[in-house]
């Protein structure tokens, strides 16, 4: 008997407390007919299937019930209804948003097969250098066939490549790959096939293979593409295969992958470290033990190849964490954001359903009276909450789907992923949980204190119910804690817009308004000539300066901002050469004219001039802090010194640049003129990036620049054709996009912790009428009453601000690093936000001290 | 309370409710005594579950085809734990609307050739 009255349990409760003893008595009934044990099999089973069947029945008859009841409520209320809607959309699609942003960014496993076992090995130079260096070609020889932690390794060069021969010439980013590493990373092709041990061989017929939004944009889509021959650099390359959608390695730019091969002398040079190296776990073999053996391994090679390898250790890392602190500090500073929104919005929540269930308390008493129980009135007042926010959650996932693609900048490109998080189950989950949890966990406490009242005495309080006590404590606690996470976001936002203005006030050293730059790498072997490379970068600058409104034009090798990069150690003559005191410069190869068209002040000397051939003397350009770091208080000028394994000359001063973007401090810069690069050298120092200044609209030249240089080399394709001025825009994009979206989340915040403020103010005099009332008829002026309610509001908000302005001390302190040298402490910002938060606390007050003071003493007298 | 609804609107009526106003045409029961009603009537074929015969009940009570009666029968018969029910007008007035639409159909039945025993 007992199971059975367990079995009960199952029917809702207000079913239950009505028939359960009735049914009990019926199957008591029933068993005490059954006679023997099959009989009594029988009766149970039968019991079994009639209480699930029922149960069910009976729950959905309530589910019904309460659905037509919660949608009459919604039509009598529907201010109530929109609002709750409205504030649950905005908490659930924050969070959302900044979920699939988050999970995108930090925790999804790679999209390549049995992720986790995905590393990438560098080599480690050791203290104060990078740990993050490129492989030479013999290291990783050595290291793949001696490493015993891994399955697989193999090796990438990421080097774009001009595509032409099918349409316009066009530049493409692209990874030479060993065959290893497309089947290492588990992902089929999706037409034809990926690279085998036969691509490798030197002299091999040169293979490609595409990405697949290189083969849909330039290829339309075409599957007749397989074995079409593409010029590749120059080089005829036959198409053996197209990846699928979604596949994007090393970086989500790259656009197809070729065979890495390697010359017989490529093993020669220790130093030439220019390959990635990425491998497959074995089973069972953990990061540090794969880690420890690799240390190991280097400390050999460099126990053998001491003049190369002295100091060189091994790096094992997985691929998420070559992401910079920086930029895995966003996404998490994002979802911090979004949890104060929703907190705010289920505080929010919370106090509507509060004041909505005291003005219903009546209808609730009627209803306790009519026999229904507590149990019933929470169950129907939580399916009542449940469907709104149910509604606000469905509305709030519209509202995170549409915002992805503005998210979609605080998405690093160097991951190997889409760039706008997709909408998953995983994503769905979080929502229907975040929603769930919203409508339940703050659903609840309003319907149980509601239905806890409702009792007799329900039905005979009057006005003044609610007021007081407890239950004014609980909202006065929400508001505060709304007024709390709003305080942090403005102080979070404030300190960003803070570090976003300082960077943006950086002076880069350079003047980037009115410079067109244009991109023609000249590919190697055709160009491995420094001469036809000069009649090319001739031809092409003496037509450009001669288009109407050019009033200068340069080659350069990298753009700065553009490339980081391009260290090379300085000596000093009778300097013994000490690789850990080394000092270090960047270097750009240029041709004459650089420094006008981006207004470098030339401080002392000349530029460099078409003179400077490779029969004259070795001459360099350097900036003042190159000058002042070597020759403190001497002329320059005339001074020697080694630098990219020639010695040069000092011949021209220049003002510095910072080629590291506004955020970091950049070496001292060297400029060689372009004539003296060495022929067939390394290519990536060969000038490529033209930089055009015009008066007027320079980006409307591209077109006839094009035309010069597909008149100088119609194979020759232009790429990344932008405004200096854009690309400079582009170091602060991730940030703007950053404050912009901390900026909506706080105006949010801001938004409902002011209802949040009316609500609790609004419900407090319209309950308080009586007593406002008898005040004004005892003489109180509307002074006193407008400082009695807005006195109620601001004690609210300055509990919410001291304890905010605290939090918000230890949120910045949490995202230094993304402030660029403002201090967490920021005066400005903090005074910023409390001043905003009192305007907040007057205007949700505003409202009510005005219905304070249109209270009429003596329609409240007569109610008494 | 809402003014009950004509008869006709709660046609057809489901089989458990019809054989639980028929147990209580000429009698007040309880839960268990319309179950050994039903049973009897119809010769054992119909046996309402315990969860079924409430859920029914339940539905009725709302409908307002049966009231709770606080009249119990003689004290030695009584069970104190159980509860009475017994059929309203209303109640009355829809079976017996059930009563003709299924005369109706059977009459239709016939006129189609479908009478039971004749082939």
């Amino acid at each position: 008997m007992a199971f059975y009255r367990v079995l009960l349990r199952l029917y809702p409760a207000s079913f239950r407390a009505e028939y359960g003893d009735e049914m009990a008595a019926v199957f008591a009934a029933r068993r005490r007919e059954a006679e023997g044990i099959l009989s009594t099999v029988a009766l149970w089973t039968e019991a079994l299937a009639d209480v699930a069947l029922n149960a069910f029945h009976a729950h959905a008859d309530v589910l019904r019930q309460d659905l037509a009841y919660a949608a009459r409520a919604a039509r009598r209320a529907p201010g109530f209804a929109l609002t709750t809607v409205a504030v649950a959309a905005l908490g659930v699609g924050a969070t959302t948003a900044a979920f699939s942003i988050a999970d995108h960014v930090l925790l999804r496993p790679l999209p390549f097969r049995d992720p986790a076992r995905l590393v990438d090995l560098w080599q480690d130079q050791g203290a104060g250098a990078s740990s993050r260096m490129e492989l030479s070609p013999a290291n990783y020889r050595d290291w793949k066939r001696e490493g015993r932690s891994f399955e697989t390794m193999g090796a990438l060069a990421v080097r774009p490549l001009n595509l032409s021969g099918d349409g316009d010439p066009e530049r493409v980013e692209a990874a030479a790959v060993t065959a290893e590493v497309l089947p290492l990373l588990g992902v089929a092709p999706a037409w034809g096939r990926v690279f085998g041990a036969d691509d490798m061989a030197l002299g091999a017929p040169a293979t490609v293979v595409l990405g697949h939004g290189l083969w849909q944009a330039r290829f339309g889509g075409d599957r007749g593409v397989l074995g079409r021959r593409l010029l590749l650099d120059g080089v005829p390359h036959t198409v053996v295969g197209v990846m699928p959608p979604g596949f994007h390695y090393p970086s989500r730019d790259a656009e197809l992958w070729t065979p890495l091969r390697f010359a017989e002398d490529a093993y020669d040079d220790r130093t030439d470290c220019y390959l990635r190296a990425i491998a497959r776990l074995r089973a069972g073999v953990s990061l540090d033990a794969a880690r420890a053996e690799m240390r190991v391994i280097a400390a050999r090679l460099a126990r053998t190849y001491p003049k190369t390898n002295a100091g060189m250790g091994a790096n094992v890392v997985r691929p998420r964490d070559e992401m910079s602190a920086q930029a895995r500090l966003l996404p998490m500073a994002l979802l911090g954001a979004a949890a104060c929104v929703l907190l705010i919005a289920c505080t929010n929540l919370t106090s509507l359903l509060l004041a909505r269930a005291l003005v219903r308390r009546k209808e609730l008493a009627v209803r306790a009276a009519l026999g229904a129980g507590r149990e019933r009135l929470v169950r129907q007042l939580l399916t009542e909450s449940l469907l709104l926010t149910l509604a606000g959650g469905a509305l709030g996932l519209a509202l995170a789907v549409a915002a992805a693609p503005v998210l979609a900048r605080l998405v690093p490109n160097a991951l190997p992923i889409a760039a706008v998080p997709g909408l998953d189950l995983r994503v769905l989950a979080f929502a229907a949980l975040v929603t769930a949890a919203t409508g339940i966990g703050f659903g609840v406490l309003p319907a149980w204190r509601a239905c806890g009242a409702a009792g007799a005495s329900g039905l005979q309080e009057g006005p003044r119910a609610g007021v007081g006590g407890r239950r004014e404590r609980v909202r006065s606690l929400l508001v505060v804690a709304e007024v709390t996470a709003c305080v942090v976001l403005l102080v979070s936002c404030g300190l960003l817009l803070r570090a976003l203005w300082r960077l943006q006030s950086v002076d880069p050293g350079f003047e980037a308004d009115g410079v067109l730059t244009l991109r023609t790498a000249l590919p190697q072997p055709k160009y491995e000539r420094t001469a036809l490379r000069s009649q090319f970068y001739t031809r092409v600058l003496s037509d450009v300066r001669a288009l109407p409104g050019v009033t200068s034009a340069a080659y350069i090798s990298f753009l700065p901002m553009v490339m980081r990069g391009g260290i090379w150690p300085v000596i000093l003559p009778g300097q013994p050469r000490d690789p850990a005191s080394e000092q270090r410069a960047s270097l750009r190869y240029a041709t004459p004219g650089f420094f006008a068209a981006l207004r470098i002040p030339i401080r002392a000397g000349r530029d460099v001039s078409p003179s400077d051939t490779s029969e004259a003397p070795f001459v360099a350009v350097v900036s003042e802090s190159f000058a002042r770091r070597h020759w403190p208080g001497q002329d320059p000028l005339g001074r020697r010194f080694q630098f990219a394994l020639a010695d040069r000359t000092v011949v021209g001063v220049v003002g510095d640049i910072r080629v590291r973007g506004p955020e970091r401090a950049s070496e001292p810069q060297v400029y060689l003129p372009s004539t003296q690069v060495p022929d067939g050298w390394i290519i990536g120092y060969t000038p490529r990036d033209l930089v055009v200044r015009a008066s007027g609209h320079p980006e409307g030249l591209a077109p006839a620049i094009r035309a010069i240089v597909r008149r100088a080399d119609a194979q020759q394709p232009v790429s990344d054709v932008r405004m200096l001025a854009d690309i400079v825009a582009d170091e602060t994009a991730s940030r703007r996009v950053q404050v912009r979206v901390l900026a909506g989340f706080a105006a949010v915040a801001f938004f409902l912790a002011g209802i949040g403020i009316h609500g609790l103010l609004s419900f407090a005099v319209s309950s308080r009428a009586q007593e406002i009332g008898v005040r004004m008829a005892l003489g109180a002026r509307a002074g006193h009453i407008v400082a009695m309610v807005l006195g109620q509001g601001s004690r609210l908000a300055l509990a919410g601000v001291g304890i905010g302005v605290g939090t918000a001390y230890v949120a910045g302190r949490a995202m230094e690093a993304l402030l660029a040298g403002v201090r967490p402490a920021d005066g400005p910002t903090f005074l910023a936000a409390v001043v905003l938060s009192a305007l907040m606390t007057l205007l949700g007050s505003a409202l009510p001290a005005l219905r304070a003071l249109r209270v009429d003493p003596m329609v409240i007298m007569r109610m008494e | 309370m809402p003014a009950p609804p004509p008869a006709e609107a709660l046609l057809p009526l489901p089989e458990a409710t019809f054989h639980i106003l028929m147990a209580l045409a000429d009698d007040d029961r309880h839960g268990y005594g319309i179950i050994q009603d039903v049973e009897a009537r119809t010769d054992g074929r119909l046996r309402l579950s315990a969860g079924t015969l409430y859920r029914s009940i339940q539905r009725m009570l709302e409908q307002g085809l049966i009231v709770e009666t606080r009249e119990r029968p003689a004290p030695e018969l009584d069970d104190e734990r159980r509860r009475y029910y017994r059929i309203t007008p209303f109640g009355v007035a829809v079976a017996r609307a059930q009563t003709r639409r299924l005369g109706h159909l059977v009459r239709l039945a016939r006129a189609s050739g479908f009478a039971p025993g004749k082939a």
